[in-house]
């Protein structure tokens, strides 16, 4: 009896490894599940490019990710089924997105996208090992045989606000929620000032940083505390709508970021800075059905439709309006420049003589705040 | 020259109240728990799940109230699941606390994909009509939502109740000596349940708060370690309504004096800032914890400890 009942359990102990272990491998393919098979691939059709994304937010972020998942569905759309693409979400930067990527090679993907910065090392690793599939990296500076870069020149967008936000201070003075004093974050908070001043020499920017891309309650406090010093027109580069709100719910104005957030905030909201990354997907994966794919680091702006502003609301003075399109102008036929000599830091010195106009070394390597911005960049990173 | 420094310092005591708020709110919940006996580790996971249960309802219905009242249900029915575990199971608290915290962050984040991204309707202006006009008083303290004011008098309330009414007397032998409790014919088990339930709700409203209100928006994770610091304040409040009350505020205060002082261009850190209210609350805690008098006199004695009734 009592052998009996050993032997029941060890049946019972089996089975439930066995479950356990098919659950576990069950999970590794589990981020593999998305790709949609193209529909009806006729056997005569040759089989589609399978183009991976892998993105550090959720697609509903109503940011940074939702802007690069909009520019996946675009080519989606335009090449149908000589594509097919899958993309994995919310994927933290660091040893799981190494393994993210390998799982997106295995699965059959021959051109795969990594959309924050903090990927680049991992990317790097897996292409190495994978000679036959093409890497992109956004952000990045890393390039290898098959890994190369994008960027957006998103100081651009930041510009033509700032134009118009030193047209409709009251206060002159401009409010700036920043993430992490990186160089990409810097120039965005100069660029912000340099455009005000360039219409309004009184313009004064004070700037809040929350070490973060995303914690909205701080992103509010944050506006709050720039508003209680004064400022009257706010920009971020933190990825929520939190700041928006902020300047809705106090009277006061600010601009969306990353993508278009006029229906957060219909009375604060100045214009969006956004980002249209489906026109380099594009470019790449017609690159990579033609064969035409090579090595490159690309950083478009307002120019080639990458970076825009929009949705500047009928209550700014026409006059407001028409000198941040001019300037929108002058970006795309290439007369004008954010970072054109000469432009002094905050304590004075010299940072680019007259009429030089800043190269992409220069622009990697900002450390400092242009005059008009208070205070101090923090030390460290 | 003082008279923007002066209103600037309305302003902030204004954000000093907001900010503390849903602290003091959820701290007094955990304080209510911890008279009782029950070590409530859950609250961030409690606070996120009525944080998105508050902000479904607010999108669904425009009804900031019924957004508290849901997220005082979640909160209610969450901690009711932790309180039978450790109360009729005789989980570990600790262990079952931080479990039911990654829960609710995970499953808040689950339920919550279609919110993210979702407004709400603004509400009209805030404050008590004829007061919210005075200078200087008006900003700094009759702008602020309801749920400000009604903080403060729970805090009242909340004192009353635990020194000078009998229910009170009960909930705090309770959570002193469950045996002599039990031993008097008080049904330990029921009331500690009453108070973990109750206290639920109370994170849960502050739950609300912060995506109702403070930040009308829903996103994972977005109560952001304020649970955390609640369960702090209850200890760095020797489990006293008012000075957790004042605690609250304190740490509101620091979070926002950091911002504000960035603001002003004055040259520290950030991130040294950052840390402050975690360096204060360490710092509290080695002092009341030198003084045995401060920790004996007010530290509930069954803190954390399972009661069987029968042995």
């Amino acid at each position: 009896m009592q052998n009996r009942t050993d032997l029941r359990r060890f049946a019972v102990g089996a089975a439930l490894a066995a479950l356990a272990m098919g659950g576990c491998s069950e999970k590794k393919e589990a981020p593999a599940a998305a790709p949609p098979a193209p529909a009806a691939a006729a056997p005569a059709k040759p089989e589609p490019l399978r183009v991976g994304f892998v993105y550090v937010g959720p697609v509903g972020d109503a940011g940074w990710t939702f802007a690069h998942d909009v520019g996946r569905k675009a080519v989606v759309e335009k090449y149908g089924d000589r594509i097919a693409t899958t993309f994995v979400e919310k994927v933290p930067e660091g040893p799981d997105a190494e393994r993210v990527i390998r799982d997106l090679v295995a699965q059959g993907n021959r051109l795969v996208f990594a959309t924050s910065f903090g990927f680049m090392d991992s990317m790097a690793k897996v292409a190495k090992d994978h000679p036959d599939v093409r890497f992109e990296h956004a952000t990045g500076y890393k390039t290898a045989e098959n890994l190369r870069v994008y960027e957006a020149k998103f100081y651009e967008g930041a510009w033509l606000a700032g134009i118009l936000a030193g047209q409709m201070t009251k206060s002159n003075v401009l409010g700036f929620v920043g993430s992490f004093p990186i160089p990409e974050v810097l120039r965005n908070i100069n660029a912000f000032t340099l455009g005000a001043q360039s219409v309004n020499p009184k313009v004064r920017t004070k700037v809040v940083w929350v070490n973060s891309w995303f914690d909205p309650p701080k992103e509010t406090e944050a506006a709050q505390s720039l508003m209680n010093q004064g400022a009257d027109v706010l920009l971020q580069n933190t990825d929520s709508t939190a700041v928006l709100q902020a300047a809705e719910r106090n009277g006061k104005y600010a601009f969306g970021w990353d993508s278009d957030m006029s229906a957060f905030a219909p009375k604060a909201h100045l214009g969006s800075c956004v980002l249209n990354w489906g026109v380099y997907y594009d470019k790449a994966i017609g690159e990579a059905l033609a064969g035409t794919w090579k090595v490159e680091s690309t950083r478009w702006g307002v120019k080639e439709g990458m970076v825009d502003f929009v949705r500047m609301p009928e209550a700014a003075p026409e006059t407001a309006r028409k000198k941040v399109l001019e300037a929108r102008e002058g970006l795309k036929s290439g007369t004008a420049h954010v970072f054109k000599g000469p432009i002094v830091d905050n304590a004075g010195k010299e940072v680019l003589a007259k009429d030089v106009v800043a190269d992409d070394a220069w622009k990697g390597a900002v450390n400092f705040y242009v005059k008009g911005v208070e205070g101090k960049v923090p030390a460290g990173k | 020259m003082g008279g923007p420094r002066v209103s600037g310092l309305a302003l902030l005591v204004a954000a000093t109240l907001a900010a503390g708020t849903p602290l003091a709110l959820a701290g007094m919940g955990l304080l209510v728990n911890e008279r009782a006996g029950v070590l409530n580790l859950g609250a961030e996971g409690l606070m996120l799940v009525a944080a998105v249960a508050g902000f479904a309802t607010a999108y669904h219905t425009g009804n900031e109230w019924l957004a508290f009242g849901a997220g005082a249900l979640a909160g209610a029915a969450a901690s009711a699941v932790l309180g039978w575990l450790v109360i009729w199971m005789n989980t570990n608290q600790y262990a079952t606390g931080l479990a039911v915290s990654l829960f609710g962050a995970g499953f808040s984040a689950f339920v919550g994909l279609g919110l993210v991204g979702k407004k709400l309707a603004e509400g009209g202006p805030r404050g008590i009509p004829p007061l919210r006009d005075l200078p200087l008083l008006g900003p700094a303290l009759f702008r602020q939502h309801p749920m400000v004011y009604l903080a403060v008098g729970l805090a009242v309330a909340l004192a009353w109740f635990l020194q000078r009414t009998r229910p009170g007397l009960v909930l705090r032998a309770v959570g002193e000596s469950p045996v002599a409790a039990h031993a008097l014919g008080y049904p330990v088990r029921g009331i500690r349940l009453a108070a973990v339930v109750a206290g639920g709700a109370l994170c849960g409203v502050a739950g609300a708060y912060l995506s109702v209100v403070y930040t009308p928006l829903w996103v994972e994770g977005m109560v952001a370690g304020r649970g955390w610091i609640a369960l702090a304040l209850t200890t760095f409040a020797t489990w006293r309504p008012g000075r957790l009350l004042l605690g609250a505020y304190l740490f509101g205060g620091v979070t926002m004096l950091q911002l504000q002082l960035q603001a002003e261009g004055v040259e520290i850190p950030a991130q040294f800032m950052s840390m402050l209210p975690y360096v204060a609350t360490v710092v509290v805690l080695v002092l009341i914890s030198r003084n045995p008098l401060w920790i004996r006199l007010n530290m509930p004695a069954s803190l954390g400890k399972p009661f069987f009734p029968g042995g």
